[in-house]
């Protein structure tokens, strides 16, 4: 974190890298944001605030979905909003309530997509189990936009058992991964048409709430943190672990689990899986005795069946992902610099 | 993944490297150069070199087409690009390239129409989409990639496409290996070949290398046990005294080229007198320009541009980097003024380029430069 108050942001512009989720990305909130908006807070900054209001742990959250195309094979950006509210609500240690919904339509948007999306929301709260409870609606001329993008606020209730920090993270813990990585990302990059190849694959959009709640009563307490890695993938997230808790992440390359579409996908086009993004998968970090029973509990539950302990926490290199090959090699992973595959949440 | 995985055998990575290890002797210090910038990528993304004896060191070679490229260059295309009604395409590699005024992601967020397209055949395409646009292409590569610009080239003018044409940065290999070999600093005891520009041009080009000037080269594929296998070769070349071409890529790579490829090359294409590269300076027929019954798919007939000459930032030591002279690490902003956020210098920017490969993949504080 930035010392407090301090403006230490120096890009001139805006560009599209500051929004994609990886290392400009936070040098923007670190640097302008933060020091602006919340000068005396020390934490770091998380998918979501814990507030306590008249004794009760609350969570509130917001984010916007600007995908580019509306439709995607496994979803759309209406199901993307009320997941990726839910879950960032999740991987804070919370479990969502309600949801607050605006609307910003591009002028001659076809009545029947728009309708879609809102019929796709309804049913992503209904299996997520949250009630939209308002929403707001502005309309743009036409050629903005992109036909639609939706912002959202989530508010939920905090999981008693748990308590998600990366202060509590410590050398020896166990990084857990939910399943196959990069579906989401990959599939968006190919449903823009632009690649000419095609696949059978489909994003990963999915609430990750059951998975919380298993594990939570699995081992409650002995997981330390969480995040869903969406922009910037699982090497993005890991790397703000590594630097929020000042220790290292040191993944088995072998273990990580990767659809041999995706990883294919990735080595013709010169992307990492580890930067791709995900909508329904999540990281946690265990500590090293209850690991076992982590794992049980999401392999029990419906969609988790591939988790996998991809890594651990050590002492050294601090504030550093690094990933060893199976043949004794090792690289490290930074976070995403600029913006391999723009506008896909 | 076939064709990938089976090259990545952890017990077949381990039996290439016990061989190497028997095979380098421990009074001699060997320097190999990997000519290609694919090469250097994969020996930091495969973390190789924690792999190999310390006393065969890896250096990096020219063949990064972005990082060779004169900054006036990327200067040149962009100053086309900002006329109006202009659609600047480039591979993603180029993006981030800086020219003296940004690179091309810093002109889009200005707002000019920049796009990265995955072939050329993706640029024309585009035009003949955008028939009241003009499209540019902004062309890099060495063999590798000149063919498949050529095809575009001929398909343009087979469609007679107009609102297209192409910015010929393209670059031949064989002259910047040999002034590498001409460069008097240079120590180089034998090559690891480009694989990709090979299943181009073939192996009898690097012969007179050689031949005559007694270095082995073995011609690689990209995975790491086909680098393993390149440096085992050379090293049973050094210690039998011989300097021979090796084929290490046959599986792709026919030791005389891809005929119709280069037939398309020199339909559409010829050498330059000159060009300048990045580090190494002008170099004589090192550059391939459209030929005349193209001229109206050259962008740089077709439009005025400014072709002045621009020094590279004094504090990055890119042309030193560029011939092996200095490590990555070495470079007096590497890591500090020079990132791949904010690159001074190409080979910051590329996925070819060895600092960047340095820099993500290797350089242990890369996780602290956050701030």
């Amino acid at each position: 974190m930035t010392a407090p108050g301090k403006i230490r942001f120096r890009d001139a512009r805006v560009e599209m890298a500051h929004g994609a989720g990886g290392k400009a990305s936070r040098r923007l909130i670190d640097g302008l944001f933060a020091p602006i908006l919340f000068p005396s807070s020390t934490d770091p900054l998380g998918d979501a605030a814990h507030l306590s209001i008249d004794g009760a742990r609350i969570a509130i959250t917001t984010d916007s979905f600007v995908v580019r195309p509306l439709k995607f094979p496994g979803g759309s950006i209406g199901e993307l909003a009320v997941n990726g509210t839910v879950n960032d609500l999740a991987v804070s240690g919370a479990r969502a309530e309600a949801l607050v919904v605006s609307y910003v339509l591009e002028a001659g948007l076809a009545t029947e997509i728009l309708e879609a999306e809102i019929r796709a929301m309804s049913a992503a709260a209904a299996r997520a189990g949250v009630a939209i409870a308002g929403g707001d609606t502005k309309v743009v001329e036409h050629g903005k936009a992109d036909g639609m993008y939706i912002t959202t606020a989530g508010v939920g209730r905090a999981i008693p058992e748990l308590e998600i920090s990366p202060r509590r993270v410590q050398p020896g813990d166990q990084v857990i991964l939910s399943g196959p990585i990069g579906d989401h990302g990959i599939t968006i990059l190919l449903a823009r048409g632009e690649l000419d190849i095609d696949a059978d694959l489909r994003s990963d959009t999915r609430p990750v709430l059951p998975f919380v709640d298993a594990l939570a009563k699995a081992v409650g307490g002995g997981i330390k943190w969480m995040r869903d890695p969406t922009r910037g993938g699982v090497a993005t997230s890991l790397n703000e672990l590594a630097l929020d808790c000042g220790l290292g992440v040191v993944l088995a390359e072998e273990k990580i689990p990767v659809r041999d579409f995706v990883r294919g996908a990735c080595e013709l086009l010169g992307l990492d899986p580890l930067h791709i993004a995900n909508e329904g998968q999540f990281l946690a970090v265990v500590s090293a005795d209850r690991v076992d029973r982590a794992l049980e509990a999401l392999h029990a539950t419906p969609g988790g069946e591939c988790a996998a302990v991809i890594g651990e926490i050590a002492a050294e290199p601090a504030r550093t992902v690094v990933v060893s090959t199976a043949y004794g090699g090792a690289r490290v992973i930074d976070m995403l610099v600029g913006d391999p595959l723009p506008r896909i949440c | 993944m076939q064709f990938v995985d089976e090259f990545r055998r952890p017990e077949l990575i381990t039996r290439a490297t016990e061989e190497i290890r028997r095979l380098a002797d421990p009074a001699r210090h060997y320097r190999f150069m990997e000519v290609c910038g694919g090469h250097t990528h994969a020996i930091y993304r495969f973390g190789l070199k924690d792999l190999l004896p310390p006393n065969i060191e890896l250096v990096h070679g020219p063949g990064c087409p972005v990082c060779v490229l004169p900054m006036g260059r990327i200067d040149d295309g962009l100053s086309i690009a900002e006329q109006p009604g202009t659609i600047f395409t480039a591979f993603g590699d180029m993006m981030r390239v800086p020219g003296t005024k940004g690179s091309p992601l810093e002109y889009q967020s200005r707002g000019m129409d920049v796009r990265i397209v995955y072939s050329p055949a993706d640029a024309l395409k585009l035009a003949i989409k955008n028939p009241d646009r003009h499209v540019m292409f902004f062309a890099i590569g060495f063999e590798t990639t000149a063919p498949s610009t050529a095809l575009t080239l001929l398909r343009a003018r087979e469609s007679r496409v107009r609102n297209f044409s192409v910015f010929s940065n393209h670059v031949t290999i064989i002259p910047a290996i040999r002034a590498i070999l001409d460069s008097p600093d240079m120590r180089i005891d034998a090559f690891i070949g480009p694989g990709h520009v090979s299943t181009v041009i073939g192996c009898r080009p690097y012969e007179w290398i050689a031949r005559n000037e007694r270095k082995p080269i073995a011609v690689s594929g990209f995975e790491p046990l086909d680098i393993l296998q390149s440096i085992v070769m050379l090293l049973r070349q050094l210690n039998n005294g011989t300097a021979e071409v090796e084929n290490q890529y046959g599986r792709v790579v026919p030791w005389e080229g891809n005929r119709a490829a280069l037939k398309a090359i020199s339909q559409v294409f010829e050498l330059r007198p000159y060009f300048e590269w990045r580090g190494l300076g002008f170099i004589s027929q090192s550059a391939l320009r459209i030929r005349e019954e193209f001229a109206e798919w050259d962008a740089e007939r077709r439009f005025a541009v400014p072709g002045v000459r621009v020094t590279d930032p004094k504090a990055a030591q890119c042309g030193e980097v560029l011939k092996g002279v200095l490590r990555p690490e070495q470079c007096k902003v590497f890591g500090n003024e020079c990132t791949p956020e904010h690159p001074i210098g190409a080979l910051m920017v590329s996925a070819e380029g060895s600092c960047a490969a340095y820099f993500n993949y290797a350089h242990r504080k890369a996780a602290v430069s956050v701030q």
